[in-house]
């Protein structure tokens, strides 16, 4: 299948904005399900309904809040350009950002399994056995639930491909910038005669999303043969 | 020496833990009990995995918990290692990495078994390179018998280790606990419900019931009470310590002497010279007022009496028999103190059919 400079850039740049979401979202995510799998704090409910709320709004809403938030004039947005230089809206980064907050849910959701599934026993050994709680977390607890980060990972990546609502609102529809694949595929069906791009655009979509989750179900077996469960 | 003294209550009304006592420097110290008398519970609040509500621990005078002055020492700072009824190996390490996981952790000071030892002492050669995925129940325990000696721990904790494996597992095990009692320096707490490990691996027992402490003492000491709930069971009986002193494979005797006379037993497999300790059943044991004649009974043994058990509430009533130092204990009906007008002081012979001994703790496998 050919495609065009544009319609490869399209592809390039939703690989990158998704890679940079994921990498974003990563460590937030393992604490955030950490605290809610094995905090025991007032306003544990609160945070799980918060992390949930993308899940569950329109994306255009989350996207408005990221404008409320991050524009060049809100309580974040302003510190960060006047102090950092540093400006989200409308840029790759503002894709990755709003993409990141959009599969935020579904990462947590997948370290919190991953977590749920490492006896707290094991950890009760290893202190026994000496290792200080870092010790124990980075040598039984993270090993244990790596699947479900990874598993996390790879499902946030390829929904994170396709993202669109939050988005477009935040970081517009530039091409080159932040025209993603779907932004692109709603180019095209706006313009007269882009049928033939909106087709190919969609069947490339529709392959990466494939492709994703089948790796996050290789993924996933082939921890649990690393971890000695099969 | 080890002091614990703890108070904790689960729930508001829930299970109240009012316990103390003291094991000594070696040995293996038993906390023995039924299901939910809160072995379990003293033994995680001293490896430090919970807090009670007040209490103490020491070990050597050094405090690790002393609430009243607001010290709780962290389990990882405290070297006792633990071993668990599941084994709780770390399924994503080898049995190797597992094994070395409390090793690498030790202060550099500590000494104990090496590497290469504790895997011999073990007989775990074969296996460390596997998995715990792939292996045995029994196995699975040896490894983590190996992996908190390794630990070098101060003091070693051992929760049931025993309670989940089957009858073949267990009997394939128990000489392997034994054999790391003998090699370890270091004292061991050890909670169980089977009084067959106390038999084989105790010094000291500490008895349990509703989180209270009933008795403490030497096994033996506690064995020969008729006054514990330990006298209600079944296999209620003294235990002796003895030495083996000869075999007769023409006869297929074993000749055991202990402290105040001499047993004969079917043939056993320690040699000569080794100690077995052995559980006298008190409703295996008669008792003549004359020396019986034309009787296939192996041990007929002159005692004394030394205690008649109260005949007015049960009808089956506890002697307590003295062998030279030894105490042993004889259950008999209430009709036969008064047929043959036993009571204390009287001399007696005790009668022992040599097939009723138990068979002690087999030998492990050669390393």
């Amino acid at each position: 299948m050919i495609l065009s400079g544009e319609e490869w850039q399209a592809v390039r740049l939703s690989l990158d904005v998704a890679t940079r979401s994921v990498l974003v979202s990563l460590i937030p995510a393992v604490a955030v399900a950490w605290a809610l799998a094995r905090g025991r704090f007032a306003g544990r409910m609160l945070l799980d309904a918060l992390v949930h709320v993308p899940l569950v709004v329109p994306p255009v809403v989350v996207g408005w809040g990221l404008l409320m938030l991050f524009g060049l004039r809100g309580p974040i947005g302003a510190p960060l350009y006047e102090w950092f230089g540093i400006r989200l809206v409308f840029t790759t980064g503002g894709a990755a950002l709003a993409t990141a907050v959009m599969s935020f849910p579904l990462i947590v959701r997948a370290v919190r399994l991953g977590l749920e599934n490492v006896d707290p026993g094991l950890e009760a050994a290893a202190a026994s056995l000496g290792a200080s709680p870092l010790d124990r977390f980075l040598t039984v607890t993270l090993p244990l639930m790596s699947p479900g980060i990874l598993a996390g990972a790879v499902t946030a990546f390829a929904a994170g491909l396709g993202e669109f609502g939050a988005v477009i609102t935040f970081a517009a529809n530039i091409p080159g910038e932040t025209q993603t694949l779907p932004l692109a595929i709603y180019t095209a069906t706006q313009t007269p005669g882009g049928e033939a791009v909106a087709g190919r655009l969609a069947l490339i979509s529709f392959t990466l999303a494939m492709l994703g989750l089948l790796l996050a179900e290789w993924i996933a077996r082939r921890m649990h043969m690393l971890l000695g469960r099969g | 020496m080890l002091e614990v003294a703890l108070r904790h209550r689960y729930g508001r009304a829930g299970f109240a833990l009012d316990a103390s006592f003291t094991a000594p420097a070696t040995g293996v110290t038993a906390l023995f009990g039924p299901s939910g008398c809160g072995k379990s519970s003293i033994l995680a609040a001293v490896a430090g995995l919970l807090r009670p509500e007040s209490g103490r621990v020491a070990l050597a005078g050094e405090a690790l918990l002393d609430t009243a002055r607001g010290l709780f020492t962290a389990p990882e700072r405290r070297r006792f290692a633990m071993v668990f009824q599941d084994a709780r190996l770390f399924p994503h390490l080898s049995v190797a990495a597992n094994l070395r996981y409390g090793l690498r952790r030790a202060p550099a000071q500590a000494t104990g078994p090496g590497f290469e030892e504790v895997v011999a002492l073990l007989g775990l050669e074969h296996v460390l390179a596997r998995r715990p995925g792939r292996l045995s129940g029994g196995e699975r325990q040896r490894v983590a018998l190996g992996r908190a000696l390794l630990a070098r721990p101060r003091l070693l904790l051992m929760d049931e280790p025993l309670a989940a494996l089957d009858a073949a597992r267990r009997a394939e095990v128990l000489p392997f606990l034994a054999r790391l009692r003998d090699a370890a320096a270091i004292p061991i707490l050890y909670v169980t419900h089977a009084l067959d490990e106390v038999d084989a691996l105790a010094d000291q027992m500490v008895l349990l019931a509703e989180g209270r402490v009933l008795a403490q003492g030497p096994v033996e000491a506690l064995a020969a009470r008729t006054d514990l709930p330990l006298a209600a069971r079944r296999d209620a009986g003294a235990l002796l310590t003895c030495r083996i002193a000869a075999h007769d494979q023409v006869r297929g005797l074993t000749q055991l002497d202990f402290p105040g006379g001499r047993f004969a037993v079917p043939l056993r497999a320690e040699p000569i010279g080794s100690q077995a300790r052995i559980r006298l059943r008190a409703r295996d044991v008669a008792v003549a007022t004359e020396p019986p004649r034309g009787i296939s009974t192996q041990n007929v043994l002159a005692a004394q009496l030394v205690s008649v058990g109260d005949a007015t509430s049960s009808p089956e009533v506890f002697l307590q028999l003295a062998l030279g130092p030894s105490i042993i204990l004889a259950r008999v009906t209430r009709d036969s103190i008064a047929r043959l007008g036993l009571r204390p002081g009287l001399a007696v012979w005790a009668v022992i059919k040599a097939v009723t001994f138990d068979h002690a703790v087999p030998p492990p496998p050669p390393p």
